[in-house]
């Protein structure tokens, strides 16, 4: 038998892309585009002799938050590692650009959702993989820039890396938990180039206390920290879509000035434990060890805040 | 990869009014299966895709075993596989059919 609580709280690590639309919208009322049946897949798996995806790996379409409209996009981590690809690329920019266009319409909505669950481009149709992050980041600054939110969520397995990554710092805000990453290079890629010495990947606690979701929150590169439950992303982003901040001059002053004084505060900093310490907090080793409540509690109490973005 | 179709007849058309629904992700061991009520009468149709080759005898028995077991009689499933146990592929098949006829 499944445990209790595991039937009224589903992981949103464990969860399929499909799951975390339905837990994060209200309940009945997702409207997917180019859905499984349409069969838009990638042509060029099969060159490769590998299976494809009905929906490439990625869904979107519309739905409702506490009554309100909003645009989504799931990319499923676990098909090719939840890449960016001609096909899937090709649905998040089109969501983005229809976003935009309908601002201030009755087709309009109130923000966009980014359930970011990927290792970066596909290596099998990388230039198009390429293109798309490209895409993708200029269509998600235009749907900033008519003044509707993008609120990414990132705690699935394959976490946000590659282009992913830089597609989630380009957010209004993040929201992650635990489980969650955020990075660029991948650990594996960096030990590929650089040698174990530098970044050693199968070190698992080294990889989460680097990338994981507490020193992306303590340190800025995310916004909300929640529980790993679906609820806890769904109200989430409820809350953070109020809470965006505009996208102006002024926001990406503010926000280079943030990453400026980060740099230099930090940037001679070997492993995470090393910044905590310096940043002052009280038990920098065990940052990685207490629970989700302590944690909670230790980002209220220390008002961490990094605003801008 | 291979590519192939099983036709069978069930003994009855399977119910409810779902159009059609998806389970399972193409992940390693696992498979998606897309199930569409598009076939005439008690027809069932099996359209697979899988990266395993050599197995279409396992997948004629499961599929053959599945259809004595739930009768999903006008529906259409497309398979795809990436490696996928026999075992998982009757679970995503049976979760599939409870999807479709549990479907408003």
């Amino acid at each position: 038998m499944i445990p209790e609580e595991i039937v009224r709280s589903p992981s949103w690590y464990e969860s399929s892309a499909r799951n975390r639309i339905a837990g994060v919208l209200d309940a009945d009322t997702f409207h997917e585009i180019l859905g499984p049946a349409e069969r838009v897949m990638s042509p060029h798996l099969e060159l490769f002799d590998l299976p494809p995806a009905f929906d490439d790996g990625v869904i979107v379409g519309r739905g409702q938050l506490d009554g309100k409209p909003v645009a989504i996009i799931a990319q499923e981590g676990q098909f090719m590692g939840g890449t960016f690809a001609e096909v899937s690329g090709a649905k998040i920019v089109g969501l983005l650009r229809a976003v935009t266009a309908a601002a201030g319409t009755p087709d309009g909505v109130s923000a966009v959702l980014l359930l970011l669950d990927t290792g970066g481009v596909r290596l099998q149709e990388a230039n198009a993989g390429e293109l798309a992050v490209s895409e993708t980041v200029r269509a998600l600054l235009g749907v900033r820039a008519a003044g509707i939110p993008v609120v990414a969520l990132v705690g699935g397995r394959a976490g946000a890396f590659g282009g992913g990554g830089i597609v989630t710092a380009c957010c209004s805000h993040v929201v992650i938990s635990e489980q969650g990453r955020i990075s660029v290079t991948g650990p594996e890629v960096i030990e590929t180039n650089k040698g174990a010495e530098e970044f050693d990947s199968r070190d698992r606690a080294l990889v989460w206390r680097v990338t994981g979701g507490r020193s992306r929150v303590l340190l800025g590169g995310a916004d909300s920290y929640v529980k790993g439950d679906v609820a806890s992303f769904r109200a989430a982003a409820a809350r953070s879509r109020n809470a965006a901040p505009p996208f102006t001059l002024e926001t990406m002053a503010a926000e280079q000035e943030r990453l400026e004084k980060r740099l230099s505060s930090y940037g001679d900093c070997r492993d995470t434990p090393e910044i905590w310490a310096r940043a002052g907090l009280a038990d920098p080793a065990s940052v990685p060890d207490i629970d989700d409540d302590a944690f909670l509690a230790l980002l209220s109490e220390r008002e961490i805040k990094h605003d801008a973005r | 990869m291979e590519t192939f179709t099983i036709r069978a007849q069930a003994r009855a058309s399977l119910p409810g009014t779902g159009r059609q629904a998806i389970v399972g992700v193409v992940a390693s061991g696992n498979l998606e299966v897309l199930l569409e009520r598009s076939e005439t009468g008690d027809a069932v149709v099996v359209d697979v895709t899988t990266s395993a080759r050599g197995f279409r005898a396992v997948w004629e028995a499961v599929v053959a075993d599945f259809i004595a077991r739930s009768s999903p009689g006008g529906v259409r499933f497309s398979i795809h596989d990436n490696g996928a146990r026999p075992d998982t592929v009757t679970l995503r098949l049976l979760q599939g059919v409870k999807l479709l006829e549990t479907q408003p």
